[in-house]
């Protein structure tokens, strides 16, 4: 067991942790949240590197300045656009790490029973825990890592393979292997006949087994998923690597653990829930992947998509009082939130009301948008939310739409056969004038048609997001 | 191919189907442009600014009629320049197929090609091309500043050292292009205008042009203006008798009027009858744009201004568009551009006369020695009928406090349900037999911590869900704890499993708050 220092610590270190993620209600409050996380992670692992991890310290304190120079690396080279591959890697850290652990549990186990047999006594903190306990509670602690594997084995593979689409390195489209949902089924009930052999003494083949079946699960789990849902699905990987931490958490005893894997657990399935309820999809079919297939005959789209050049968008900039800007993954594609932002300065000298419309799963991951803007000096008081802003649409004078098409889609509202029918959109339509920041008349990841380009207030800016910014803005004046 | 406009030959008509800048256009389509001499002079372009744009100045008509495959105008052809007309010539100009029936029938039998202005379909893809609406539209705004010009006083109301001057009032009936653009112009210049149509989808144009729709005190279902391809269509007689009181009620205090509904392929209705007439204050004035169709008001006489014996003025010319050549010739020039970029698909310089295409057959009335009138209906319609929306109740008092009662009812039976079922689960759990205690603690701090997860998550801002996921994630990495400890295990597979989980897990620990702090700096206030 712990010694009392490392469980006050703990405490400690445990109440830290809540009050970062509390503190992150509030832009200001949050830059005092982080200090609090960075203070209790501190305090947990030198607890534990005094206290129960003391054996090999020197050799920890080693890997671990390794870990941080790697660490400094990646966050500080990191483009801000690339946010979203980099969280999902990160997340795959973990749940390797959650397997590693979980191995080494079932080892000690092993060892401890083959020194129990020889009558030996054990050494290691985490050893001479398990010898103490009772046969049912050995099997409880076998019951904790098979989850914790399990989980932490779906995490890697699911967050490499979402690392791999959102790096544009995997073919971001929903794809299926043959056999769909059935093999997902079939390597789930495997998995399941795998742990149950596992407690009844199928020693570490089984466990092994048990984790490729999990390996395999992740992997095929979100290459069913299409690009629009990773919002979704970075999250919910959030999720699980929190889920795994604590069943890591129960097998090794450690409290601490536990209550910080709940948090980031817990934390990750809120996000995920409000990605879906942003989304209007259900969580299971957003994880089964894939948009259902059209329930009815689609509203056919009227009319033409008309172009317009910079001259006729910085005209109509420059008469209008008002404009909002509607900015989508497109933004982000094509690096333009620096031109976004030298318009906004511009607009905003002359006096004129200028305010970004923000849906919630704009972009990859959850408040992408936000962190984009922020990093191109962007004040965050005129950055709203879609319920802020929804109702001042209709008066607006001209809306800029930047590389998002789903979320502006008012086939949404209108047409009941749509895939995204009730999905909550931005109503941009209402608003005297549209402009579409758009590289060419495709349809959006999800492959829907878009009734807003064909509207008589729309036009379309075609060209790359950046590019047709730089074009325009030496024309407002 | 060639393609030409000759002078308009129409007593008065100072239009000209193009000018300069479209002429320019169509040489980017592909073709040589030929202009007869003189026949932008009354619209302000003289024969040296089609030279300068590449337009080949012919001396007589005559010649121009000759070398030109396609002939473009703005009225329909006089007797003599349809003897010019030839086989396979194409004529695009306004041209009625119902007035001028014998015309057609002459192109046709004679294998020229007529299309005819005003009859691309209004759909939204034609709108490019409708001559119709941009003609309406400088109709509607010169309808009020003829109005304004035969009115003695102001539009806008002032209060001034010499004396206070009320307002205009102006009353537009029929609210379809021209009649929008004699609201907006009426407007501004600061008059209190109101505006009718029958169509009452309507209103919410007019109100937006920040005029006053006069809504009818009328129970019959009123006519659904999309179905007739966005026109106005005959009224029940009941209907028109409500309309007429409504206006009988207005007329007295109205300055100006004016009339622009029409009802295609038929007379104008009469709205503003004798009595508005006599009703109304001396000085005030009516414009009627349904002059040409007999007007709205049956005292109006066509391309004539009139005054009645109460000294009422009533405007009945239908030359409004040429009264401002020059933008109506740049606007009508423009519409023949976009036809022809519509009938040039490859930009080679040669018409494709496609009759698959709903806009080019709906406006094709003689093609292949055939008349090709009327044409089938379009295969879309105009613009999508509304579906009624029933108006949301508004909600009384009790209303809504039953409605809050019954929220909070319904609140707290799924918050004691979740209670409910989460307790007995964790009592659940705790029966099982053989469970061992130091198993439970552990179930309790498990428990705790995703009810202060979930309790804390909530109110995270939507804003900051990057960095929320960010932090998360680096303390995830607290796996490293369990790392930690095994690291002293004796095994060494257990070693280097650990020291490698220690290793990625600092990875993230590190990486994870510096990118949520590079983050965090960034937002900030303005």
């Amino acid at each position: 067991m712990e010694n009392a220092f490392t469980i006050a610590a703990y405490v400690v270190a445990a109440v830290l942790f809540i009050l970062s993620l509390g503190g992150l209600s509030g832009q200001e409050s949050a830059k005092r949240a982080v200090w609090y996380g960075i203070a209790g992670m501190a305090i947990a692992v030198l607890a534990t590197l005094v206290g129960p991890g003391s054996g090999m310290w020197l050799l920890s304190l080693l890997l671990i300045a390794g870990g941080a120079a790697v660490g400094y690396q990646l966050a500080t080279k990191v483009e801000m656009t690339q946010m979203p591959e980099l969280v999902a890697i990160m997340h795959s850290l973990v749940g390797l790490a959650a397997v590693f652990v979980g191995f080494n549990a079932d080892f000690t186990i092993s060892m401890v029973d083959a020194a129990k047999a020889a009558g030996e006594a054990v050494e290691g903190t985490f050893a001479t825990l398990v010898a103490k306990k009772t046969s049912i509670e050995i099997t409880i602690l076998q019951i904790e890592l098979v989850l914790g594997v399990w989980i932490g084995a779906v995490t890697f593979t699911g967050s490499v393979i979402a690392y791999g689409k959102l790096a544009g390195k995997v073919d971001s489209a929903a794809k299926k292997l043959a056999g769909g949902h059935t093999l997902n089924a079939a390597a789930g009930a495997l998995s399941l006949i795998l742990a149950i052999w596992y407690f009844n003494g199928g020693g570490f083949f089984a466990l092994f087994l048990l984790t490729l079946c999990a390996l395999f699960i992740g992997y095929h789990l979100i290459m069913g998923i299409g690009g629009a849902d990773m919002p979704v699905v970075v999250s919910m990987l959030n999720s699980y690597s929190g889920w795994a931490a604590a069943a890591i958490g129960f097998s090794l005893g450690n409290d601490l653990l536990i209550v910080v894997g709940a948090l980031v657990g817990s934390s990750g399935a809120i996000l995920s829930y409000i990605m879906c309820k942003a989304m209007n999809r259900s969580f299971v079919s957003v994880i089964l992947g894939g948009f259902g297939g059209p329930a009815g005959e689609q509203m056919a789209v009227e009319g033409e998509q008309i172009a317009i050049e910079a001259e006729g968008v910085a005209a109509a900039l420059n008469e209008a009082d008002s404009v909002i800007i509607i900015p989508g993954y497109g933004m982000a594609v094509a690096q333009a939130q620096g031109a976004v932002s030298d318009l906004v300065k511009k607009l905003r000298a002359k006096g004129k009301n200028v305010r970004f419309a923000i849906h919630p799963v704009a972009g990859r991951l959850p408040g992408h948008m936000n962190v984009l803007l922020a990093e191109a000096k962007v004040p965050y008081d005129i950055v709203l939310e879609m319920d802020e802003i929804n109702d001042d649409f209709p008066d607006t004078d001209v809306v800029i739409v930047i590389g998002s098409n789903d979320i502006v889609n008012p086939a949404a509202q209108d047409d009941p056969n749509s895939p995204i029918a009730g999905m909550p959109v931005l109503e941009c339509w209402k608003a005297k004038q549209v402009f579409v920041s758009k590289r060419g008349q495709g349809t959006g990841y999800s492959g829907i048609e878009n009734p807003l380009f064909y509207k008589e207030n729309t036009r379309m800016f075609y060209g790359d997001a950046k590019q047709s910014l730089d074009k325009l803005l030496p024309m407002i004046d | 191919m060639k393609i030409g406009t000759p002078k308009e030959t129409f007593a008065g008509e100072a239009r000209v189907a193009m000018t300069p800048d479209s002429a320019l256009q169509l040489q980017k389509l592909g073709y040589e442009c030929l202009i007869e001499t003189g026949a932008g002079a009354q619209a302000g372009f003289a024969d040296a600014d089609y030279t300068a744009a590449g337009v080949e100045v012919v001396k007589t008509a005559a010649a121009l009629w000759k070398a030109a495959d396609i002939v473009a105008k703005v009225r329909v052809p006089d007797d003599s320049e349809m003897k010019r007309l030839r086989a396979d010539q194409t004529l695009i100009s306004f041209f009625s197929p119902v007035a001028d029936e014998a015309k057609m029938k002459s192109a046709a039998k004679k294998g020229a090609t007529v299309v005819a202005m005003e009859m691309i379909p209004r759909i939204s893809r034609a709108q490019k091309m409708d001559a119709l609406s941009s003609m309406a539209n400088i109709a509607g705004y010169r309808a009020v500043i003829e109005a304004g010009n035969n009115f003695g006083r102001f539009f806008t109301g002032q209060i001034t050292a010499a004396g206070k001057v009320p307002p205009a009032k102006v009353l537009v009936v029929g609210a379809g292009v021209a009649g929008l653009a004699a609201i907006g112009t009426s407007t501004s210049l600061g008059a209190v205008t109101y505006a009718f149509d029958v169509r009452p989808e309507v209103a919410e144009q007019v109100e937006s042009m920040g005029a006053e729709f006069v809504y009818l005190d009328f129970e019959e279902e009123q006519q659904d203006g999309a179905s007739t391809g966005g026109y106005a269509s005959v009224s029940s007689p009941e209907f028109r008798e409500a309309q007429l009181a409504k206006f009988r009620e207005l007329a007295p205090d109205m300055d100006i009027v004016i009339t622009t509904a029409l009802i295609p392929n038929r007379e104008a209705p009469e709205l503003w009858t004798e009595d508005m007439v006599a009703s109304m204050k001396p000085g005030s004035v009516i414009v009627d744009l349904a002059a040409e169709k007999g007007g709205n008001c049956k005292l109006t006489v066509m391309d004539e201004k009139i005054v009645t014996d109460n000294g009422v003025t009533i405007i009945g010319y239908t030359d409004f568009p040429s009264r401002m050549a020059t933008q109506a010739s740049s606007l009508y020039a423009t519409n023949i551009r976009h036809l022809m970029t519509d009938l040039t698909p490859e930009k080679d310089g040669v018409v494709h006369h496609n009759m698959e295409d709903d806009v080019i057959r709906g406006a094709t009335i003689a093609h292949g020695k055939e008349v090709t009138f009327p044409p089938p209906p379009p295969k879309v319609a105009a613009i999508a009928a509304a579906p009624k929306k029933e108006a949301p109740k508004e909600l009384t008092a009790e209303e809504k406090r039953a409605k809050e009662v019954a929220e909070f009812k319904q609140q707290t039976r799924s918050q004691v349900g979740m209670l409910a079922i989460g307790g007995a689960l964790v009592l659940g759990i705790g029966l099982i037999p053989g469970m061992p205690p130091s198993f439970m603690q552990h179930f309790i701090v498990f428990v705790l911590a995703v009810f202060i997860g979930f309790q804390v998550i909530w109110n995270v801002a939507h804003s900051l869900h990057t960095p929320l996921m960010a932090v998360t994630n680096a303390i995830s990495s607290i796996i490293i704890l369990g790392a930690l400890i095994q690291i002293g295990s004796s095994g060494f597979l257990i070693t280097l499993l650990a020291a490698l989980a220690v290793f990625m897990a600092s990875v993230n620990i590190f990486g994870g708050f510096l990118v949520t702090r590079r983050m965090l700096a960034m937002f900030q206030k303005s």
